[in-house]
């Protein structure tokens, strides 16, 4: 174990499977010579040349659907949006090409290709660069969608990425690039798609976030203990394949559920959670389903403003305690 | 009156008559299969959009006997015709069209989107230019796998002005990547003349991009054939993306829904004069390579090869239900 940032541990993750595998190479926006809007790349072109870490024209569409393309004819490509709020010019060739052309060429094409890309609020950027999507990706059939919360599930989750068959949009919060972890150090670590984990057990509500709202989540259950609530905290890791075995099986043990995401809760994927609770669960349930979401505006710029936009620990808090 | 073909620039590019004669019989595979295929539409056999090829027959049979085993090809909607000529099973493409089991991808894809990987015939798309990055992302691959390898992008005038168009040009100049972009200029996108939707020439865009751009008549199948060879050469002598336009027309409308109130039937009519069949055909005969009878022949073969066609895809079973989630996900390989 090593204890790293997440943006290091993806890095380690990056370079671990680029010697493993030399089919892998990555294309993207300043991820050469800048090392990475993030930096999650530093130091991969001086360590693996210019042929396998390749800075692109800002061209989403185009070098989405090169990967797409590279994909198909053998390679591992990874591009790097630099964030999620320009990948909607590559939306096109996501949604159209890298999530169908294995079911619409009935298995003759395969696209294994990993697109990374930063998520999330808070930096301030406001609207236009504050968005959380994980829904929308999550909508589309055809994809893997990964989104970690912690530096350890970020390597092993982006190693798995690499050994898949399909495309997966793997979404990284920006908030926690910074926040370290304990991390393996073994080469063959990596965590499946669609488990969930449990981050923390408790008996009297259970509260599920992805990515950056986990942090939430696990602040508002230490501040529930001082009101003798236990709640269990579940970080679903992927959406795409979703594991609802683990949270209906908590629900059923704690007969309460409250959902909390960065993204807006209109349409958002905190609706399907709570749908698919009160399909699978209805009986269980004491109280109906909480959702904690982004506020329904485009994200202000103004602290106080985006604070408020944003769901915060208070707000899980308190939508815990409205269901005891 | 037919419109003279142009005669072969050099020995070495001269196909000799055996080679002419396969082009002769692949573009009246193509017309008849086409004139089929709207009659089946007709009768409620192929539904959805059928977008037919017929006139455009010298540009697939040109093109796409250019290229080699290995090369890749990825292609738009209009695409019956491309994988007729690159050796795709016209029975299993006619099945495709019926939505049938035996179709290319189990009746999943339609007219639209049709493939044949073992063929390097990577795919119809659907959705306007969107392949242009993808033939990219296939000429990067060979030229960092080190394989003798390109990828044919075909399309229509109506990319030119989708940004995917703009991007895939540029990055594939940047990168030197073995493409070449085969644009079949048949003067419309649905209903819109060429004329009105772009602000110059399409080999000037292409040239702006720093590649070999050629304006060719593509109703000319040797003309069509020498140039794409010249391409071929050119890419795989690692000397990056090729542009070429080839001027052709389509006699029906957009797809089997159009009413066609955009062109006079006139203009169809001064196209029909310049036909790619009837110019191959007096090429051959006026060089004794073929006569009456032996045209007749190749009528009767191409006939028998789509009726043949029709009754495989009539004959093949409709998908079971069961297949409705199936190849979803790419499931793991042995390597
Ligand atoms: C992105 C996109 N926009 C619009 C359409 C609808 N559409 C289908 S074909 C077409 C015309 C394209 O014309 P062209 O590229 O010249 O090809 P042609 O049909 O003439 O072979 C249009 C507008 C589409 N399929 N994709
Ligand atoms: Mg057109």
């Amino acid at each position: 174990m090593t204890e790293l940032r997440m943006r290091d541990a993806l890095r380690e993750a990056l370079r671990e499977e680029m010697i493993r595998d030399s089919r892998i190479f990555l294309l993207g926006e300043d991820i050469g010579a800048y090392g990475g809007s993030y930096a999650v790349t530093k130091g991969l072109l001086e360590e693996f040349g210019e042929e396998r870490v390749k800075d692109t024209p800002i061209a989403e569409s185009g070098i989405v659907g090169v990967g797409i393309g590279a994909a198909m004819a053998g390679l591992r490509p990874m591009v790097e949006l630099m964030t999620i709020n320009f990948s909607f010019l590559a939306l096109e060739q996501i949604v159209n090409s890298a999530a169908k052309l294995h079911y619409m060429s009935n298995g003759q094409i395969r696209v294994p290709l990993v697109i990374r890309m930063a998520s999330g609020g808070g930096s301030p950027l406001a609207a236009t660069h504050s968005h959380s999507l994980e829904g929308l990706y999550a909508h589309f059939p055809g994809l893997n969608v990964v989104c970690p919360s912690n530096a350890a599930d970020a390597k092993g989750l982006l190693k798995r990425a690499f050994r898949d068959e399909n495309t997966t949009i793997f979404i990284e919060h920006t908030a926690i690039y910074g926040v370290k972890g304990e991390v393996p150090d073994d080469p063959d670590f990596v965590v499946e798609f669609g488990k969930a984990n449990i981050l923390r057990a408790g008996s009297d509500v259970t509260i599920v976030g992805y990515s950056g709202s986990v942090h939430q989540a696990l602040r508002a259950a230490t501040l529930l203990e001082q009101d003798g609530i236990e709640a269990e905290v579940i970080d679903l890791r992927t959406l795409r394949p979703l594991d609802m075995g683990t949270v209906i099986a908590s629900v059923k043990k704690t007969n309460r559920a409250v959902i909390v995401e960065d993204d807006w809760k209109f349409g958002g994927f905190g609706g399907e959670l709570s749908a698919q609770i009160m399909e699978q669960a209805f009986d269980w349930l004491d109280a109906p389903v909480a959702r904690v979401s982004g506020k329904d505006v485009p994200m202000p710029y103004n602290r106080n403003l985006e604070f408020a936009a944003l769901p915060s620990e208070e707000d899980v808090v308190e939508a815990v305690l409205a269901m005891m | 009156m037919t419109q003279q073909i142009s005669l072969p620039g050099s020995a070495m590019d001269d196909p000799g008559s055996e080679q002419l004669g396969l082009f002769l019989y692949q573009m009246q595979l193509l017309r008849r299969f086409e004139e089929k295929t709207g009659e089946m539409y007709t009768k409620g056999k192929i539904r959805g959009f059928l977008h037919l090829y017929t006139g455009q027959e010298a540009c697939a049979v040109g093109a796409l006997n250019a290229l080699r085993e290995q090369d890749q090809i990825v292609t738009h909607y209009r695409d019956h015709g491309h994988a007729l000529a690159r050796g795709v099973d016209a029975n299993r493409i006619m099945a495709e069209l019926f939505g049938r089991v035996d179709g290319l991808s189990g009746g999943r894809g339609g007219s639209m989107h049709l493939y044949d990987v073992s063929k390097g015939f990577l795919g119809g798309y659907a959705i306007v230019a969107a392949h242009l990055p993808l033939a990219v992302g296939l000429g990067l691959a060979a030229r960092m796998q080190k394989e003798d390898r390109l990828a044919l992008c075909i399309f229509g005038d109506g990319s030119v002005g989708e940004g995917e168009f703009h991007e895939a040009l540029n990055l594939a100049a940047l990168w030197d990547t073995p493409v070449i972009f085969f644009c079949e200029n048949n003067l419309y996108g649905m209903g819109v003349r060429f004329a009105e939707s772009l602000s110059t020439q399409i080999p000037k865009l292409a040239a702006a991009y720093n590649m070999p751009a050629v304006s060719i008549n593509g109703m000319d199948v040797l003309e069509v054939y020498r140039e794409t060879r010249k391409a071929v050469e050119h890419c795989s002598a690692g000397n990056g993306p090729y542009f070429i336009e080839a001027m052709t027309y389509r006699y029906r409308g957009h797809s089997m829904a159009d009413p066609e109130l955009y062109r006079l039937k006139d203009e169809i009519e001064q196209y029909r004069k310049r036909d790619a069949i009837e110019a191959l055909k007096q090429h051959m005969m006026e060089r004794g390579m073929l006569d009456q009878a032996g045209w007749e022949d190749v009528v009767r073969r191409v006939d028998k090869a789509v009726d043949d066609a029709v009754a495989f895809a009539d004959a093949s079973p409709e998908p079971g239900l069961d297949t409705l989630y199936g190849n979803l996900m790419a499931e793991p390989t042995d390597d």
